[in-house]
């Protein structure tokens, strides 16, 4: 029997790490993600797990310190927001082309400056083409759940690459809901144990890991990510199999909410879609045809997969939660236009930048959206496709 | 698979992930000497044998035989950096540039 329990965000994240147990967490404090390695720290001094606890003196050492371990052989974890994730950076590109499987937990929080520690998604996006695994979770559940499946991805021996959970700070790392826990045991059989094929504290095969790559070398070490992030999209669809076989709860590259006979769609990720949800039923009572795509599975972006899922609709909207500041719209937003044109399905397609810096967005400001999205499913007119939501003038 | 059938023709899907190198001493593999820009020259007449030179070479690229005697500089690996030059009692090591006779 599942345990239900209610957990914050961050708590569901910390106890996924108790079950998962690996032998080094290196971490460092950073508002919201905090409470994360504070948690798993209270574990490691209780003696609930028997991971070696790393309090390293910043992110660059928390990165370093999880290359590391990963490097010799161990399975290391580690959580960061914002800042903390721009202070890895310089190690962020190294652990993934050393194909260190190293699990990280990403609580969204804005990139300063100005100071904030609210939520958006500007610390994910700016890592998006460093060669990690991204999911994205729309509440405490998906969280956790995520990192299950977190190690049986990354730790496969077609992928080999470190891996994100994303969930949005405060929203849902210091919100308190009902969620559903795995026992222990079963969690423990789900992960497995780590047994990688080449490590550096093997005794019988003395290596050496990331020696200098020059001009002759590095771009077929690039093209090698590169394919394993495109086996990783299989990866993902075998490990959620697996995972709806121990729990029942379903997942893959997005989620289809009402999309099926929609005729406008909101793409959008994380929290966000939980609001566009209620948004959704609403309308729908009211018998306009609204539909969402949640993305979960950011990189390896589904691009076929999310064109052919919009192909039917009249007007699709694309929700940022962070500015690429590029003249030209969201990240997310260029991921789904290129992939639609690519693939031949035209749809008229809006962005529209939200929530930035922990701006709140209301049911009223996703209704106002799909407002949008009646006009242009109807006139096909789109005068400026990149805008605002909840943007003040 | 190892390392010492890759080489500049190898296709990606044959490369060792990350660059992984699977073998120990494999530094041997990589000649060195070609980054060098001065050469030291060994003048057997006047060296007396002191065994200065070899201890303080970065690249062990000064050989010493059997008979503990040193010999010629293994040019495959001196990147010239001239520090036998610097300890040598006897000026029997002369740097020259690369190039000169």
């Amino acid at each position: 029997m599942s345990i239900r329990e209610r957990l914050s965000g961050n708590e569901a994240a910390a106890i996924a790490m108790k079950q998962i147990n690996p032998d080094v967490v290196a971490a460092f404090p950073i508002t919201p993600s905090t409470e994360i390695p504070q948690y798993f720290s209270t574990f490691v001094s209780n003696g609930t797990v028997d991971t070696e606890f790393v309090a390293v003196e910043s992110e660059h050492s928390a990165m370093s310190a999880c290359i590391g371990a990963e490097a010799a052989g161990g399975r290391a974890m580690t959580a960061t927001s914002a800042n903390g994730l721009s202070f890895m950076w310089e190690m962020i590109y190294i652990a993934s082309s050393m194909r260190l499987p190293i699990v990280m937990s990403l609580v969204n929080r804005a990139v300063s400056g100005p100071l904030n520690i609210h939520n958006d998604h500007s610390d994910a996006m700016g890592v998006r083409d460093a060669g990690w695994i991204m999911l994205f979770s729309e509440n405490n559940q998906e969280a956790y759940d995520n990192l299950v499946m977190a190690h049986r991805i990354a730790e496969h021996k077609d992928v080999l690459l470190p891996l994100m959970v994303c969930q949005d700070g405060f929203i849902t790392s210091h919100s308190i809901e009902n969620i559903e826990l795995i026992e222990d045991d079963k969690v423990k059989e789900f992960v497995g144990k780590y047994k990688p094929e080449h490590y550096l504290l093997n005794a019988k095969e003395p290596i050496a890991m990331g020696p200098l790559d020059l001009q002759a070398y590095l771009f077929e070490h690039k093209k090698q990510q590169a394919q394993a992030m495109i086996n990783a999209k299989q990866v993902i669809l075998d490990v959620a199999k697996d995972f709806e076989k121990m729990t029942g709860r379903s997942y893959s590259f997005f989620e289809e909410y009402k999309l099926e006979d929609a005729e406008i769609a909101i793409v959008c990720m994380n929290s966000t879609a939980g609001t566009t949800k209620f948004v959704v039923d609403e309308l729908r009572s009211n018998g306009i045809k609204a539909g969402l795509l949640k993305v979960r599975v950011y990189r390896p972006f589904p691009a076929e997969e999310i064109a052919k899922a919009l192909s039917h609709v009249k007007a699709v909207a694309v929700l940022d939660k962070a500015d690429s500041l590029n003249a030209a719209g969201g990240a997310l937003y260029t991921d789904v236009t290129s992939a639609m044109y690519v693939n031949k399905n035209q749809v008229p397609t809006v962005n529209y930048i939200y929530g930035i810096g922990g701006r709140d967005t209301k049911g009223d400001d996703i209704k106002g959206v799909y407002e949008d999205l009646q006009k242009i499913a109807q006139t096909g007119n789109i005068e400026n496709p990149y805008r605002y939501m909840g943007l003040r003038g | 698979m190892s390392e010492c059938k890759i080489n500049k023709d190898t296709p990606w899907q044959e490369l060792t992930i990350g660059g992984n190198i699977y073998e120990a001493g494999n530094a041997r593999e990589f000649k060195t000497g070609d980054w060098r820009s001065v050469r030291p020259v060994f003048l057997s007449d006047k060296c007396k044998q002191c065994g200065m030179c070899f201890p303080v070479c970065p690249d062990n690229a000064i050989p010493v035989n059997k008979e503990q005697k040193r010999e010629d500089f293994n040019y495959d690996y001196c990147k010239g950096c001239g520090v036998c030059a610097k300890v040598c009692p006897f000026n029997a090591i002369e740097m020259k540039e690369e190039g000169d006779c």
